[in-house]
């Protein structure tokens, strides 16, 4: 059942304060990722205070890196049911986890970052991490 | 990371993704939630069972979570903590 949306609006203002562009239902993802090309970061956002507390910085601090996917775009799990879901279509074999990133190239999935791979780890590192995966798959794309 | 409490007033793997390996042949994968005089208590959790026929070995499924993420087979689930032989935090496995 998704939280009260007053409470989880800080959430959401997080990330589309960093020009993050945010996908409500499952038209506006198929918008997005149904003929995706170019890069792409697609942030599965979540309630967890925890870890998606840390994930939601540590996307802000990969942001200002050097290379970045030329867009960025969130799904909201447990709050927009139906745009996670389909989401999550597009995301192959990789199972469904909160929070989660996931970065495509020409739609399909070249790197994920699972909840498990988030949990107990500060923005700073993980946004290490994600700032190497960007050079790694989007150095020579933008 | 030793000392780290993810989930101040808890244990310390509240809320995180483990490896719970036991002395039968199951392994779970799932999310800790607290352990009790029952067991452990392993949310959103997959299980391996090495007798199942045509299943992957247990490293091989293991590592399949840690790359693909945890196949959910049960909400809800309670390990007997007699019969717990490891408990690992699968963002450790490579």
């Amino acid at each position: 059942m998704p939280y009260n949306p007053t409470l989880v609006a800080p959430m959401r203002t997080e990330l589309t304060r960093l020009g993050v562009k945010e996908l409500t239902s499952a038209a506006e993802v198929d918008a997005a990722l149904g003929d995706q090309r170019g890069s792409m970061l697609v942030f599965v956002n979540s309630v967890c205070g925890c870890a998606a507390g840390n994930a939601r910085p540590a996307l802000a601090l990969a942001l200002q890196h050097s290379v970045l996917p030329q867009q960025v775009v969130t799904v909201f799990a447990g709050q927009d049911l139906e745009a996670a879901a389909r989401a999550r279509q597009y995301f192959g074999e990789y199972q469904p986890s909160s929070p989660s990133m996931a970065l495509l190239r020409d739609g399909e999935v070249v790197h994920f970052v699972h909840r498990h791979q988030i949990e107990g780890r500060s923005p700073q590192s993980i946004a290490a991490d994600l700032t190497a995966a960007f050079d790694r798959f989007y150095a020579a794309s933008v | 990371m030793p000392g780290h409490v993810f989930h101040p007033g808890h244990s310390a793997l509240h809320g995180i993704t483990v490896v719970v390996e036991t002395r039968n042949q199951r392994t779970y994968v799932g999310r800790f939630d607290t352990e009790a005089s029952g067991g452990v208590h392993i949310l959103d959790a997959g299980v391996h069972d090495f007798t199942a026929a045509g299943q992957l070995s247990k490293d091989e499924y293991i590592k399949r979570c840690a790359k693909f993420g945890v196949p959910t087979q049960h909400k809800h689930l309670i390990v007997p903590t007699a019969e717990i032989t490891r408990i690992t935090r699968l963002g450790e496995i490579e």
